[in-house]
């Protein structure tokens, strides 16, 4: 069989993939919480909670309802948004003339409100979601097996962050929010609804946590606690990224994810740690994180 | 010359924006108390006066960007106190803040082009680089890259787009070269004689006196005084005493 630095070719492939794949809910998960803390200058911890959230909405639109995988691709994120976007109508709106600290406190509270709720419904678990027939099994690459869906989580994940991106920094409505986020008095005094942009901005956020828990779905059990157990991760993600910045998130995401997937290959006992590891170094080198601005 | 306590200019046909008794507060600081005026359709209209007298938060109260106002500002016979900003700019009264907000995280081109446009007739981009040629060549460049005197005609240029007919200048002139003060003058100039109404606020009065039809001295938060062009040099005495220079 064949070796690169004497670790088994598919062992290490196999690891890179599944480093793949923690890196894409990395940068979708952290993608949707750079949009909003530029925005909203909240730190939405409620997003794990989301995350969470889209995953069952898309069990319940299948066990309850018989809509399948494809369409809760796009239906879960459009729920889990309208209900983020209530949310913040509601409550965090409240909070934006307060300091950084309550905003953080509510959505925390928010988060463990709605994961009991969860556990409280459906117990912890966990509950089966098929994989989508058109993607199971995988094909033989050669130097590895590649199951479909885990390709196509990379893939999708990829594609949205991309497009996400690109809205943001190519796109008129994209001007609207960098320049909403720079100096909200302004662009109100140009005759644009800001508050609604705000609202917007943060149901974005929130379906793109909710599009990851439904990508998820099939991978690991839908469970109530899925999201807090990812959450920590990707704000270590954040923080090493640099709050607020877009292409940061994405390129950071994918990259712990693949530094994590190479750590359990070659120092497996760091592999939960090694995030955490970085994210120290940087915060003592570069506070603001690799692609922050200074503050 | 009118008394410190104001009696309301008459409101005539042709005025545009018509403010009385406008009260308006930083949150718990009280900074205009009870200012009136006039302005007319077509005006160029300056408002003088010391730092911190009042001059920046009047453009602020009627663009509704403040904390808290009272009193009525009519607006082509509609009030706008009460509205929100977004409101008020769909209304036609577009402002220049005075530290000008061009947006860093913006290129020049998406700064010029950001503000929506609220009513027919505004500039096109190729008027706005008549008037700024300079913008043209560096329309891909990162906003706040620009010089101070680009800056400037950024920002002004990105309001001329909107077609709004009244504009607010917040100290357009300071901090420039005098030979960029003397193109924005003329900018302003060109302006009026296309039919803007403008309200202007200035340190520089040399600068005002070249471009303004009237002057409103504003003194602790009210109008004061008003100077006609015409009696600019008649009154430098009183007005070096308002200004203090």
């Amino acid at each position: 069989m064949a070796e690169i630095f004497g670790i088994p070719a598919a062992a290490l492939f196999g690891q890179l993939l599944l480093g793949f794949i923690n890196g894409a809910f990395y940068a979708t998960l952290s993608l949707g919480l750079a949009v909003i803390f530029g925005l909203l200058n909240i730190i939405n911890f409620t997003h794990g909670a989301q995350y969470m959230m889209g995953a069952f909405v898309g069990w319940m639109l299948l066990t309850y309802l018989g809509i399948g995988y494809w369409p809760a691709l796009i239906l879960a994120p459009l729920i889990v948004g309208a209900i983020g976007m209530i949310i913040e109508r509601t409550m965090i709106s409240r909070l934006y003339k307060l300091d950084h600290l309550y905003g953080l406190l509510l959505t925390f509270g928010l988060a463990l409100i709605i994961e009991g709720l969860f556990r409280n419904g459906y117990g912890v678990s966990g509950l089966a979601y098929a994989i989508p027939p058109q993607l199971s099994g995988g094909v033989n690459l050669g130097f590895m097996f590649l199951p479909l869906y885990r390709g196509w989580v990379v893939v999708a994940s990829l594609v949205v962050c991309l497009a996400t991106w690109f809205i943001i920094e190519k796109t008129r409505l994209g001007a609207y929010l960098r320049a909403a986020t720079e100096n909200p008095t302004l662009v109100q005094a140009f005759g644009i609804n800001v508050p609604l942009l705000v609202t917007l901005t943060y149901g974005f956020g929130v379906a793109l946590a909710g599009f990851a828990g439904v990508l998820a779905a099939p991978i690991y059990a839908v469970n109530p606690m899925m999201g807090s157990n990812l959450i920590i991760v990707v704000f270590a993600v954040v923080v090493i990224g640099g709050m607020g910045s877009i292409l940061g998130a994405i390129v950071t995401g994918f990259s712990l994810g693949l530094i994590e997937g190479l750590t359990k290959v070659f120092y497996p006992e760091a592999a939960a740690t090694v995030i955490f590891i970085i994210m120290a170094i940087v915060l003592l080198v570069k506070p603001a994180g690799l692609f922050g601005r200074e503050a | 010359m009118h008394s410190a306590a104001q009696p309301a200019p008459a409101t005539t046909a042709d005025t545009l924006l018509a403010v009385r008794d406008l009260n308006a507060w930083y949150g718990e600081s009280h900074v205009l108390h009870g200012m009136a005026f006039d302005i007319r359709a077509g005006e160029v209209v300056t408002l003088l006066g010391r730092n911190g007298a009042g001059k920046t938060t009047t453009l602020k109260s009627i663009m509704g960007v403040i904390d808290k106002r009272r009193g009525s500002i009519r607006f082509q016979g509609s009030e706008l106190v009460g509205l929100a900003s977004r409101h008020i700019a769909r209304k036609g009264i577009a402002w220049c803040p005075e530290e000008r907000g061009i947006f860093a995280s913006l290129d020049v081109r998406e700064n010029l082009m950001l503000p929506p446009v609220v009513a027919p007739g505004g500039f096109t981009l190729e008027q706005i680089f008549e008037l700024f040629p300079n913008l043209k060549e560096r329309l891909h460049s990162q906003g706040t890259k620009l010089s101070g005197g680009e800056q400037q005609m950024l920002a002004i240029g990105r309001i001329l787009r909107t077609g709004a007919r009244l504009l607010l200048l917040d100290e357009p002139t300071e901090g420039l070269a005098p030979v960029i003060v003397q193109q924005i003058c003329q900018m302003i100039r060109r302006l009026k004689s296309m039919g803007f109404t403008i309200i202007l606020v200035e340190q520089n009065f040399h600068a005002a006196a070249t471009v303004a039809d009237r002057h409103y001295i504003v003194e602790q938060g009210r109008v004061v005084d008003e100077i006609a062009n015409e009696e600019l040099e008649a009154s430098m005495g009183k007005l070096h005493r308002y200004l203090g220079v």
